[in-house]
């Protein structure tokens, strides 16, 4: 079991308010990413699960034991940090079975599930080396072994991966999926990266300024994100955002400012019936925009200017001049353009995002 | 160095680095040649034909000799080692106590607590020695090895702490929070963790304490007053300093001797003490 539940957490900082009123339920076997820009409070709420920080106000509970006054060692979780922070002056073998020793584990059973952490991570002929022998990705699997070898109801996960280099981070974030799903201990993993945290998350939390900002699977942060902060941290490029005004025209609805004039769908349309010259914040995705041709030309479309192309291979990103604004278009690799063109470019309808401007959550 | 001309190489790195080593090592070289000396030699006035003073055709062992036959060296130097390790073993228990408690525990005014015990340092010996040798006679310590292994944590204990502190800061405080996570306590997390990834800022505190108590001079001659209670630097110095008479071979055989386990000391743990010194922990 491994059920952990945050109810009412606050967390001051010498009258910094760093957590502000966070209520969760991380379920059993679940793997729960909370990500967010740096100083967003994320990794402070990681530590207070740990024990690591105290908490200001609310409760902590791991399988509905409240666990606010246990010291880290009483509340039974393992967690892998950052910097990996393995003991320098020990072995790999010492550092996977230091946990053991000190909950005085018979040295047989010490000896079984060190070897079987180090198999499953594939770390077996590392066993006698010191940290300072190992690479970037080794050391990690040793924090991860160490985690491992404890058998703790809850896995806590301080931005593990981004000490490593790009492409090991990918590496290890695909064994990491795997060793979740091998293993089926919940995990409570902390990042920066979203990408990080749509891949590997059952669950996402967007955290903003200690404030959670939504709480859901990766496609539902994606695809309904409650508000424009979520919406623009998650995905890669980030949504485009531009401020128009709701006019009506011929019964049905336009969204328009200096560059930009659009019939918006009805499916939009009709969220919006209220704020009828009123501004909004409208959101479209780099994905969600095409150069417009054939059966596109029913979609909203505008005009645009090429300012800068970048070749990724696998797609184009277009950096356009909108009226006075950018956006940032990601087009078929097969597309002919080039800087100066003048385009036609097409919304997908369904894929609109609209905004309150004051409060900037969606609508 | 940078590929360039031969001559600048000479110029720019051999010549000065000679110059430098002649002016350091020049000194050790007197020591040393001083005490082989004759004192026929020694005594020798300047303007003599064979006035010779860099060099020596006769050395001899007459002044080591006369040191531990005629003098009590050998007792100085087993009160100056019996003191240095009691008293850095002292200052080192509590300085690595002290040093840890002022960089980890989050109490208040640890910092200024810290700036406060490193001002201690700065107080002159010359000025404590005058309260101290009160404390010292009330509590009849004086003439006694005592009086000096109590004394010399004085300076010792804030010169022990003010290192440890540094040191600690730079052991990642990650190390202790896994291990706590892992089920030590903070005593275990200090004992386990903690002190042996601090090993080389230990052994660096500990040299320095051990090398500043050897050569500790105005507390010894101020708290120790029979010839067979006192350290090797003033045993040498009150003893073959007699009036205005300098007995310059024992004097400098004295010296010379008196430095070697100094020397002992730094050159076993050198390795450690300079990574003490970079203070480096890599994770």
């Amino acid at each position: 079991m491994g059920q952990v539940v945050l109810k009412g957490i606050n967390k001051f900082f010498d009258g910094v308010h760093a957590v502000k009123d966070v209520n969760l339920q991380i379920r059993d076997k679940e793997f729960m990413v909370f990500v967010g820009p740096s100083g967003c409070g994320k990794t402070t709420t990681l530590r207070m699960i740990a024990g690591l920080e105290a908490i200001s106000s609310g409760d902590i509970s791991i399988d509905g034991n409240v666990v606010n006054e246990l010291a880290p060692m009483d509340r039974d979780i393992a967690m892998v940090f950052q910097n990996y922070a393995l003991y320098p002056h020990m072995t790999v073998y010492d550092n996977m079975a230091f946990g053991l020793k000190m909950r005085k584990f018979a040295r047989s059973e010490i000896d079984k599930r060190v070897l079987e952490a180090a198999d499953i991570l594939g770390i077996g002929e590392l066993l006698t080396r010191r940290p300072r022998q190992l690479s970037g990705g080794q050391r990690q699997r040793v924090a991860l072994g160490r985690a491992i070898v404890r058998h703790p109801r809850v896995f806590l996960f301080d931005e593990p991966l981004s000490n490593l280099d790009a492409k090991l981070r990918v590496q290890m974030r695909v064994e990491l999926k795997k060793l979740h799903l091998r293993l089926g201990t919940t995990a409570i993993y902390v990042t920066h990266d979203q990408v990080e945290a749509m891949t590997l998350g059952d669950r996402v939390v967007v955290m903003k300024d200690g404030v959670v900002q939504q709480v859901g699977e990766p496609l539902e942060l994606y695809n309904h994100p409650s508000n424009k902060f979520v919406a623009g941290f998650i995905g890669s490029p980030a949504m485009n955002f531009a401020a128009v005004t709701v006019t009506e025209a011929n019964g049905s609805l336009i969204a328009e400012n200096s560059g930009l004039r659009i019939k918006l769908p009805d499916e939009t349309a009709q969220r919006l019936r209220g704020r009828i010259g009123r501004e909004v914040m409208l959101g479209v995705r780099p994905e969600d925009l095409t150069v417009a041709g054939g059966a596109d030309l029913g979609h909203p479309c505008f005009d645009a200017v090429i300012e800068v192309v970048e070749q990724l291979g696998s797609e184009i990103l277009l950096d356009m001049k909108v009226g006075e604004s950018i956006m940032v278009a990601s087009v078929e690799p097969t597309a002919g353009v080039s800087v100066g063109d003048k385009l036609r470019v097409a919304m997908r309808p369904s894929r609109l995002h609209v905004f309150d401007p004051q409060t900037e959550a969606a609508i | 160095m940078i590929e360039g001309a031969r001559w600048r190489k000479w110029v720019f790195f051999y010549v000065p680095m000679a110059l430098f080593l002649l002016f350091l090592l020049f000194p050790f070289y007197w020591m040393v040649i001083t005490s082989v000396r004759p004192d026929g030699e020694l005594y020798r006035p300047w303007n003599s034909i064979n006035y010779n003073p860099f060099w020596t055709w006769k050395p001899t062992a007459d002044h080591v000799r006369y040191l531990f036959e005629e003098t009590l060296f050998a007792s100085w130097l087993w009160n100056t080692t019996f003191i240095a390790l009691a008293s850095t073993a002292i200052s080192l228990v509590c300085g690595v106590a002290a040093g840890y408690a002022l960089s980890r525990l989050n109490f208040p005014f640890a910092g200024s607590l810290g700036t406060a015990i490193f001002i201690t340092y700065l107080v002159p010996q010359t000025l404590l020695f005058i309260p101290l040798a009160e404390i010292i006679r009330n509590y009849r310590l004086g003439d006694t090895p005592w009086s000096l292994i109590l004394t010399y944590p004085t300076f010792l204990i804030p010169f022990c702490t003010w290192i440890m502190m540094g040191y600690f800061k730079a052991v990642p405080k990650e190390l202790e929070e896994c291990a706590r996570i892992d089920g030590a306590s903070r005593w275990q997390a200090m004992l386990y963790i903690v002190i042996p990834v601090a090993i080389p800022g230990i052994l660096s505190a500990g040299i320095f304490a051990f090398t500043l108590s050897w050569n500790e001079f105005i507390y010894a001659l101020v708290f120790l007053s029979s010839p067979e209670q006192k350290t090797v630097p003033v045993g040498v110095t009150s003893e073959l300093i007699r009036g205005d008479v300098f007995y310059w071979g024992p004097l400098m055989a004295g010296a010379l001797l008196g430095s070697i386990p100094v020397a002992i000391a730094y050159s076993f743990f050198v390795e450690h003490y300079v990574a003490g010194l970079t203070g480096s922990v890599k994770g």
